[in-house]
């Protein structure tokens, strides 16, 4: 492996490439994106010999180093997924000479494909710019040399990301109704231990063992005891990081859960099949040369057995909402916004809405970072369509920002809890 | 049984009782200065009083009282929600409800689906703003009522962000606007934040009801809704009390004791610990030692109170204060002031000058200065020798102060201003962009807010025991901070003490963009009245970890800077007006429009004593009609003038119209659609100039208030055109723009590449024409024509794809002519620059940059000033492909970088960037951009610019930065 140039330095700021010696004693640091899903993913990276650490770190000191880092007016995620990894550098619990940061890079026209050089940024000016940033991206934006992503590796990750998906989607439909608290919780503890450690043995990623363990997992989440009551439902889209972090979101789920909401916040799948989609789009739409789209065919095909293997798991089990096929989320997608729009989560999102709506959740929560580009096309440009289509939309956006207020927050989505409620009980007098 | 409901909003408690028929047997309103659960308390205790022994079903509502509700174990109601129950009950005829409220604006839209639109985290425009306003102009709200009453004309007020509008209200003062005038703008501001901020293209009709305090209060303001609207809506009975009726009719309200309840919410503590930092002081004693350390290093300079013989005057004429001084021959300072300037600081500095001769009669003053906002009114009001750029003031008295000084950091009324001194010289200046938070007008008016003087205020702050943390953004985002922390129980200490950190952390990491204390060096000096708080100074000192130097005078560094300049200056004499003079001094003001161009502009003329006259809100020299004349090189009006070969605004023939909306990217591929069109047999047309009765054309259908303007101005484009009923508009969606080769990808940023969208979905007229949107790339030639033609077939258009591979072939030919037009005038000015030995400031921003609505003539002030202004498109061809610390993906930004790397190879040259406020992309490039010049050695100076943009500051900017390369 060639390893040469692995330092290059521009205005001063330094690029530090993670060469293949660093992967022997390493850790790469992970910001939280994904809570449910991450840990599983992580472990697909490690059984490549790589040593990774997801960071937990929450709060306000969380947020004040990233403000203290990176430009204010960068969107609230940049704030959030850096500030943890600058912290994790200075908190003392990590040898800084030894750790590795990494951030997933869409290379996308949005301007999260900034983060990277955001990090250096910081490190320049914290001091720690021999600290090398990894970008976790498939395409090549970016190179390390120490750092290989390999189809297997994707295709293992992806099955790991879908298990997140499926746990979180059994646990949205189940935690609000539990009988004993916990017993939610202990399922996903048990199976974030038992895939962690099939993973380990290279098991549980590939065929009948999938459909295995997703059986499994399903029969448990159906086993829970739970209260007969009637809970108000609230769909969650929005920007990737935002809607599924709680650092990012105050909290939003456990608000929901304190409000008597039961809350379906799409999977990430969904959103790797966008991108793969995007890619293939971009040749209908301006010609991008098919020679470069094999491995959006290969991911998007990968993604949709992948896909099928999990419907196929929810069919035998009606109790449960099953994630719309990315096939019909498309058609959704056709509906509400033109498909070329690709930067950020896209046409993807109004679809989700409208997914959301379709599936019965006419309350829907769009999470945004304050400021974010795409989110005037995709989420207010398209809210007046997807009003259109259904009249029933009970839309709510919230802004997430460090200087937002929770209460403020917290307000909107009480009102719009207070229609939801209306039309509920509208409907039971009926 | 009798209902009760309690409105607690950000401001005031309401209250209202009504009998089981639903009658109002008992209202209260009353401000809670931040007191919510006493105030609450109460309130509660005289219903009981007035109610002896009933119990009431009882409900709160209202956003201070949310987390205060479950703990005294009443249910809570959604304010809004509240609302309409109350309208359902009271006014079922209602089909749309306008609430204002302390710092709420809603649209309540009951026909059909109930719709409710609300503020969002970004929005003034409410009561709170109206009392900043008040404020600013120092009168009463209900005066500013009556006071509309009396105008004769509408400023055009940013209504996006009282921050803004406060930018724009603070020069209209200065430059003595009749306070009708300003009073009466200020409410149609209200009005058109929240029709276009809230309503979003949906109709504002039928039954309008008006609710809430402001609406209730202030009669002008209905009248400028009812105006607007081209309605007269309805204030109702109880109109302060909807929430509060509404909590009460609750069907969840519960049954409880009021003197029980009233016992329970004096009791209320909240349980919630808010996010506290540090106390400032732990102690009286360490605070006498922080004191005594600041009396003796800011004593450096004599202050004298019998001056004699030749002596200098220096004033400053700031946003909120003014300060004057004057200098002896041996640089004492005699006869301070600082005052607040009240709207008008002529009458401040007549008093002053008056009260100067009285006392010292003996005094000759040889010279005079002065700076500020109000530089030019008071230099023509009084005949003052010198005008001193701001910066330069600051710089000059800092230095006097402290010869060794490496960082001078200022915090004024509306100004930051930062300098970090290298080898004796300004090596960077930092200002505050076109926000003013975190500025001492933003302390003063959540004192007053709140009810306390400033100084009081300040001094609350040295011993709260928990200082609550209150972020470093904008006002608006601190005000619902501020609420956050009341609702969690913050004492009013507490609050002072936050704000003080706020204040600071907003020019640290905002302003400065300051990473690592070392950065500013040892020598550091603070001034600015701000500074004058103790709270605020030692926040600054921890949270830099340096002991930085307080001058005594430290509100008065302006003026003693223009002082000191006036000595420098001195030719011996000064014109200054003598104690004569003023006895016959007199001052008048009218507002004409001017008729000079296109803009517009709306002027306010002053005269003064003996003709003198000063006209202020001119964008251009022109009213003013100076006979400066030397030639103008300014190529942004070449660029537009190139534009204007493919403009027509009405088609000729029977051939069918397509019509393109002259915005966004369209600044720059005109001329490639026009040609396309062109040869392929249609008639082209282009919607008109822009300007801001355009805009407002457009404003109802814009879904994003904080998108940038430049995109919001994309509305009013369409709807001229469609007013022309072209056969098809075309404005296409571009992911990717053209690809010149120099980053890692040629995107548009996401708002460029697909607002057609957002107008195909948000513009309802767009459907009387058929409106072609689809997605396109020119940036491959060889596969577009097939493209085009897929592309133009779903709307119905069959080309011929040979037509449109010739056609394109034209097409591209025009455009790239263009670009080489561009770039060929560039080259010479360039040689002209280098004949005349001229400035060269290359101004750069995006394509539509060069609309005058857009860039609001700075081009003009740049080269008024005397240098050649160049677009960042017209020599980013001359640097080749560079590597950059930032992710080099978008066109239009690596021009950019492109242009900042030429101006580092030119020593005559300079770049200014134009950032539009909301261009998230520009927190990515503005860094990067300083980054590339500044490691060459060069300033860095960015212009944020919006709808409306105070070119009173960028003046100041633009004359620093000549002052500074001089």
């Amino acid at each position: 492996m060639n390893d040469s140039n692995a330092t290059e330095s521009i205005n001063g700021i330094r690029n530090v490439k993670f060469t293949s010696q660093m992967k022997k004693d390493y850790t790469i640091l992970a910001p939280d994106i994904f809570p449910t899903h991450l840990p599983l993913v992580v472990e697909v990276v490690r059984m490549y010999g790589y040593k990774v650490d997801v960071l937990r770190y929450t709060g306000k000191k969380v947020i004040d180093t990233g403000l203290a880092y990176v430009h204010n007016d960068m969107c609230y995620p940049a704030i959030c997924s850096t500030g943890q990894q600058l912290y994790a550098l200075k908190s003392g619990d990590y040898d800084p000479h030894k750790v590795a940061l990494i951030q997933f890079q869409t290379g996308g026209g949005c301007r999260a494909s900034n983060y990277i050089w955001l990090l250096r940024k910081a490190l320049h000016n914290m001091g720690m710019d021999f600290v090398p940033v990894l970008s976790l991206s498939f395409n090549k934006t970016e190179r390390s040399p120490g750092f290989r992503i390999t189809p297997m590796m994707i295709a293992k990750g992806l099955m790991a990301l879908v298990y997140g998906d499926l746990i979180m989607l059994l646990k949205n439909q189940v935690l609000p109704y539990e009988k004993n608290k916990g017993a939610v919780q202990s399922i996903i503890d048990k199976w974030t231990k038992t895939l962690t450690e099939q993973f380990r043995r290279n098991k549980g990623l590939v065929g009948a063992s999938v459909r295995k363990n997703m059986r499994a997992i399903i029969e448990d989440f159906a086993a829970v005891e739970k209260l007969n009551v009637k809970k108000t439902k609230v769909g969650v889209v929005g920007e990737i990081y935002v809607k599924y972090s709680p650092l990012g979101n105050n909290g939003l789920e456990d608000f929901l859960l304190s409000q008597d909401c039961e809350f379906m916040v799409p999977g990430v799948l969904g959103f790797f099949q966008y991108m793969f989609d995007n890619m293939i789009t971009d040749h209908e739409l301006y010609g991008t040369p098919l020679k470069s789209l094999w491995g959006a065919r290969i991911g998007a095909s990968m993604a949709r057995r992948i896909e099928k293997t999990m419907l196929d798991a929810l069919k035998d089990y009606p109790q449960f909402a099953a994630p719309t096929p990315f096939a019909r989320i498309r058609e959704l997608g056709d509906k509400t916004l033109g498909r070329g729009v690709k930067m950020g989560e896209g046409w993807l999102l109004p679809a989700e809405i409208a997914e959301l709506i379709e599936k019965g959740y006419d309350n829907v929560i769009c999470a945004q970072p304050f400021g974010c580009l795409p989110n005037h096309i995709v989420a207010k440009g398209a809210a007046r369509t997807i009003r259109e289509l259904y009249p029933t939309a009970n839309l709510c956006p919230i802004d997430y920002d460090a200087g937002a207020s929770k209460v403020n927050q917290e307000n909107r989505i009480k009102l719009m809890l207070a229609i939801a409620k209306e039309k509920e009980n509208e409907q039971a007098r009926n | 049984m009798n209902r009760l409901g309690i409105d607690a909003g950000s401001t005031t408690v309401k209250c209202a009782v009504l009998s089981p028929s639903g009658k109002v047997l008992f209202s209260d309103y009353r401000r809670h200065k931040s007191k919510i659960s006493e105030t609450t308390a109460q309130v509660l205790s005289e219903v009981a009083e007035k109610f002896p022994g009933e119990k009431m079903l009882a409900s709160f509502s209202g956003s201070a009282s949310m987390e205060m509700a479950g703990d005294v174990g009443v249910p809570f109601v959604q304010e809004v929600y509240a609302t309409k129950k109350a309208v359902d009950a009271l006014c079922p005829q209602a089909d749309t409800v306008i609430e204002l409220g302390g710092e709420d604006a809603k649209i309540l839209f009951l026909r059909g689906a109930l719709e409710v639109r609300m503020n969002g985290t970004c929005a003034g425009g409410t009561g709170a703003f109206i009392d900043q306003m008040a404020k600013l102009m120092d009168v009463e709200s209900d005066t500013l009522d009556s006071l509309a009453f009396g105008s004769e004309k509408i400023y055009s007020i940013a209504s996006r962000c009282g921050v803004f509008a406060k930018t724009d209200v603070q020069p209209l003062i200065n430059q003595g606007a009749r306070k009708e005038d300003v009073a009466a703008s200020i409410f149609y501001a209200v009005v058109n934040q929240t029709i276009g901020g809230l309503a979003q293209g949906r109709e504002v009709g039928g039954t309008v009801l008006y609710l809430g305090g402001p609406l209730t209060f202030l009669k002008y303001l209905r009248h400028a809704f009812d105006k607007t609207l081209g309605t007269s809506g309805v204030l109702p009975e109880n109109s302060l009390f909807f929430v509060a009726i509404g909590a009460a009719l609750s069907p969840q309200s519960m049954e409880v004791d009021v003197s029980e309840l009233a016992r329970k919410t004096k009791e209320y503590k909240n349980s919630a610990a808010g996010r506290a930092c540090k106390p400032l002081f732990s102690s009286k004693e360490e605070y006498e030692r922080f004191r005594i350390r600041h009396a003796q290093s800011g004593d450096r300079i004599a202050i004298t109170d019998s001056p004699k013989g030749k002596v200098y005057l220096g004033i400053d004429a700031g946003s909120t204060t003014v300060k004057a001084l004057v200098v002896d021959e041996d640089g004492n300072v005699c006869f301070p002031m600082y005052t607040p300037n009240s709207g008008n600081p002529v009458p401040i500095v007549r008093d002053y000058l008056t009260s100067l001769y009285e006392r010292f009669p003996d005094i000759y003053i040889a010279g005079a200065a002065v700076t500020g906002y109000g530089e030019s009114i008071i230099k023509a009001a009084f005949k003052i020798d010198e005008g001193v750029v701001e910066t330069i003031a600051h710089y000059t008295a800092a230095k006097k102060f402290m010869p060794e000084v490496d960082f001078i950091i200022d915090i004024g009324g509306q100004d930051i201003k930062c300098f970090r001194i290298k080898n004796g010289a300004i090596d960077s200046i930092f200002l505050n962009e076109a926000c003013s938070s975190g500025c001492g007008s933003f302390l003063q008016t959540f004192a007053a807010v709140l009810g306390y003087d400033e100084k009081t205020f300040a001094s609350l702050a040295l011993f709260a025991p928990a200082p609550i943390d209150l972020g470093s953004r904008c006002t608006v985002f601190m005000n619902s901070a501020v609420k956050q922390a009341q609702k969690d129980g913050a004492n009013i200490e507490d609050i002072s003490a936050g704000l003080a950190v706020s204040v600071v952390k907003n020019a640290l990491y905002k302003v400065i963009r300051c990473t690592n204390p070392d950065l500013l060096g040892n020598n550091i000096v603070v001034q600015g009245g701000t500074f004058n708080s103790d709270a605020v100074l030692r926040v600054f000192e921890r949270e830099t970890g340096k002991e930085v130097v307080r001058p005594a005078i430290a509100g008065l560094m302006g003026a003693y800077g223009a002082a000191l300049i006036a000595k420098q200056k001195s030719k011996g004499f000064s014109t200054v007006l003598g104690a004569e003079d003023l006895k016959t001094f007199t001052h008048s003001v009218k507002a004409i429009t001017c008729h000079g161009c296109e803009n517009r502009c709306r002027l306010t003329v002053n005269t003064f004593a003996g003709g003198e006259k000063y006209i202020a809100g001119n964008r251009c020299e022109k009213p003013l009609a100076l006979k400066t004349q030397t030639k103008k090189y300014d190529l942004y009006e070449y660029k537009l003038s190139l534009l204007d070969a493919f403009r027509s605004e009405t088609a000729s023939g029977s051939k069918p119209v397509v019509g393109i909306p002259l915005a966004l990217n369209m600044y720059e591929l005109l001329p490639f659609w026009h040609t396309l069109f062109t040869r392929l047999g249609f008639d082209v047309i282009t919607s008109p100039r822009s300007t801001h009765k355009l805009f407002v054309k457009g404003q109802h259908t814009i879904p994003s208030d904080t998108v940038c303007y430049p995109a919001k101005l994309v509305h009013g484009h369409l709807e001229a055109l469609v007013e022309k009923n072209p056969d098809y508009i075309f404005y296409p969606s571009m992911s990717y723009n053209v690809d010149e080769g120099k980053g890692v990808n040629h995107y548009n940023c996401p708002v460029v590449a697909y607002y057609p969208e957002v107008v195909a979905a948000n513009v309802p007229s767009l459907k009387k024409t058929t409106f072609i949107h689809g997605f396109i790339g020119i940036h491959d030639r060889k596969t577009f024509a097939a493209h085009f033609c897929s592309m133009t077939e779903k709307s119905g258009l069959k080309l011929k794809l040979a037509d449109v591979k010739k056609a394109a072939k034209d097409a591209y030919a025009a455009y790239d002519g263009f670009m080489k037009a561009v770039r060929d005038k560039a080259d010479e000015f360039l040689a002209v620059a280098e004949k005349e030995d001229l400035r060269v400031v290359v101004l750069a921003g995006r394509p539509y940059h060069i609309d005058p609505e857009i860039n609001h003539g700075i081009d003009k002030l740049v080269s008024d000033l005397g240098a050649v202004v160049l677009t960042e498109d017209s020599v980013s061809h001359k640097v080749g492909k560079f590597p950059t610390s930032v992710l080099n993906q978008w066109t239009y930004h690596a021009r950019l970088y492109a242009a900042a790397k030429f101006v580092t190879t030119l020593k005559r040259a300079n770049l200014v960037q134009l950032v539009s406020f909301g261009c998230g992309v520009d927190a990515v490039t503005s860094d990067e951009t300083r980054a590339i010049l500044e490691n060459a050695g060069k300033l860095y100076t960015q212009i944020k610019i919006d709808e409306i943009t105070n070119l009173g500051a960028v003046k100041i900017r633009l004359r620093s930065l000549f002052a500074v390369i001089k």
